[in-house]
């Protein structure tokens, strides 16, 4: 439990701009798409009696860690599931300059066209309730798949150049790790569409479990062991060359945390230096790699609660430019903001507020 | 390989390792001189002498791997350069340039220089003048540790292992440590 974040907190504590690149939102129902879905997925619905694509299996909405007590709502209404609640609870009290939508609507399993179906009626959809509705906003991409990489570029093809997107949302549990070049085409769609690519808490609507020896017992143990998939994930990405083939990609992990970030790469470096002929495409040390081609959220910052520690893990990052701050609306890690600006050396607090956000999803250029 | 191979010392600082023809493409020997065990290497009909030391945390250098350069630019496209050959420290991988004793897996570039500090060549590792029963004196001068290799482009690491002058004499292989003049 955390405290709540009121507006006059947010002023007392950071009175600079906030960028929010977190932002966790729901389609309400799946009649909420059907304005956006052909007759024939409609059909296909009704007659099944399908609720749709849930997130109930990650964050099972009593859970104090699903959704913060300020940001639930008191007429039943689906969680972080409007534009009103956002503006509400985010834009407006925390006074945000953007903030960055992630729909985690999982249609990564089932009927591949069905998937492709939902993913684009979920985008037009972000497209015309929300992107729409204020300026403040940007969002992520649903992508199809992630089984399906030529079905993800398509998307991003079809969707990203409108405006308003500024990335697409590549679901952690993948059938395959990233780095394997099954998803080159996704990474080529990425960097031509300029998108950041979002590795956001997701995925495993196939079956996948949290972890590679399968599925744990409680939900706790899910929850806390979930790093472990974005910690595959970016090692994949370096060992395979994902960003020598991509050099202009960019990448942000969002939910893994990053307190594991520095323990990983000095492993990663100090074994590079000996099996370096491996992988000959990795011509620099990996951790360096990372600070040119990969951004992480602050959230969730995994129980620290003592700023002077939790300085030393950011000082460890090596870098001013990778933390990015995301509330994670509307979930609850017990993260605290003022641990967090407590954490950040003063000249930090403006680039992790606001500023590597802003360069990292080029807000405020070229129309987004 | 065999060890502790004897040799003969021709009192002049140069040591008489053995018959070249004993060392075909391939082979190698680690001998002892004054105390020094050295690596005798015939890579591809070119000698190399160098010191059994590996200069990163003192592994047993000349037992290690003679591999060629892997290069790459990106996934999918790598290219193997035979006539550049790099030896591997058996302990923890690091590579050194068999011609220059150079490290190369750590670029100098972008590193931290209190971690790492500058690379260190040593002109000739041994002196040997007029003192057999002393123990051999390093002589140390920094290197540029930012020096790019035209060819490889590759970043000089921070180690440097001591490489020996070595030359083929009336068929007889033969290890200089004395300290080159000028």
């Amino acid at each position: 439990m955390s405290l709540p974040l009121t507006a006059e907190h947010r002023r007392k504590v950071w009175d600079g701009s906030i960028v929010d690149v977190d932002v966790n939102i729901e389609v309400p129902g799946i009649e909420a798409l059907f304005p956006y879905l052909e007759g024939v997925w409609i059909q296909h619905i009704r007659e099944q009696q399908w609720p749709g694509p849930s997130t109930q299996y990650f964050y099972p909405s009593n859970m104090p860690s699903s959704v913060r007590d300020e940001w639930r709502t008191p007429d039943g209404q689906v969680a972080a599931s409007s534009v009103g609640l956002v503006r509400e609870h985010i834009l407006d009290r925390l006074d945000v300059d953007y903030a960055i939508l992630n729909c985690h609507f999982p249609v990564d399993g089932g009927p591949p066209d069905f998937s492709v179906a939902l993913a684009r009626a979920a985008n037009d959809w972000l497209l015309n309730e929300w992107l729409s509705a204020d300026s403040r906003l940007r969002a992520s991409l649903i992508l199809p798949g992630p089984n399906d990489p030529a079905a993800m570029a398509a998307e991003i093809d079809r969707a990203g150049p409108r405006p308003g997107f500024v990335q697409a949302f590549l679901p952690a549990r993948s059938g395959k790790l990233y780095g394997k070049r099954l998803y080159w085409p996704v990474f080529e769609a990425l960097e031509r569409n300029d998108l950041v690519g979002g590795i956001h808490i997701g995925g495993g609507n196939d079956g996948l479990p949290p972890t590679s020896s399968g599925w744990p017992s409680w939900y706790v143990e899910e929850y806390v062991a979930e790093v472990q998939v974005f910690e595959s994930q970016l090692i994949s990405l370096l060992g395979e060359g994902t960003f020598q083939k991509f050099p202009r990609l960019r990448l942000a992990f969002l939910g893994s945390g990053f307190t594991w970030v520095p323990g990983w790469m000095w492993n990663l470096d100090r074994n590079w230096k000996g099996i370096r002929r491996e992988v000959p495409w990795l011509k620099r040390r990996p951790f360096e790699v990372v600070r040119d081609h990969v951004r992480f959220c602050t959230a969730p910052m995994d129980g620290g609660s003592i700023a002077e520690e939790l300085a030393l893990t950011i000082k460890w990052l090596g870098s001013d430019d990778l933390l990015m701050y995301g509330t994670e609306y509307p979930r609850d890690h017990g993260d605290s903001l003022d641990l967090l600006i407590g954490s950040l050396i003063e000249d930090m607090r403006a680039k992790v507020m606001s500023e590597n956000a802003r360069d990292w999803y080029r807000l405020g250029s070229r129309g987004r | 390989m065999p060890e502790n191979h004897r040799t003969h010392s021709r009192g002049d600082g140069k040591y008489v390792i053995g018959r070249a023809a004993d060392v075909p493409p391939g082979v190698r020997l680690l001998v002892n001189i004054e105390g020094r065990e050295v690596g005798i290497f015939n890579v591809d009909g070119t000698y190399r002498a160098i010191l059994n030391r590996c200069p990163h945390r003192g592994g047993e250098l000349c037992k290690g791997d003679v591999l060629g350069l892997v290069e790459s630019e990106y996934p999918g496209q790598v290219t193997l350069d035979d006539s550049k050959k790099f030896i591997v420290c058996p302990w923890h991988g690091w590579e050194f340039d068999m011609e220059t004793g150079e490290s190369w897996y750590d670029p100098a570039y972008n590193t931290d220089p209190a971690r790492y500090p500058p690379a260190r060549t040593f002109d000739v590792a041994i002196e040997h003048e007029n003192a057999p029963e002393r123990a051999p004196r390093e002589f140390a001068r920094p290197a540029n540790a930012f020096y790019i290799d035209p060819h490889a482009h590759r970043l000089a690491g921070p180690y440097t292992a001591v490489t020996l002058p070595i030359e083929v004499e009336d068929d007889y292989l033969v290890v200089s440590l004395r300290r080159p003049r000028g």
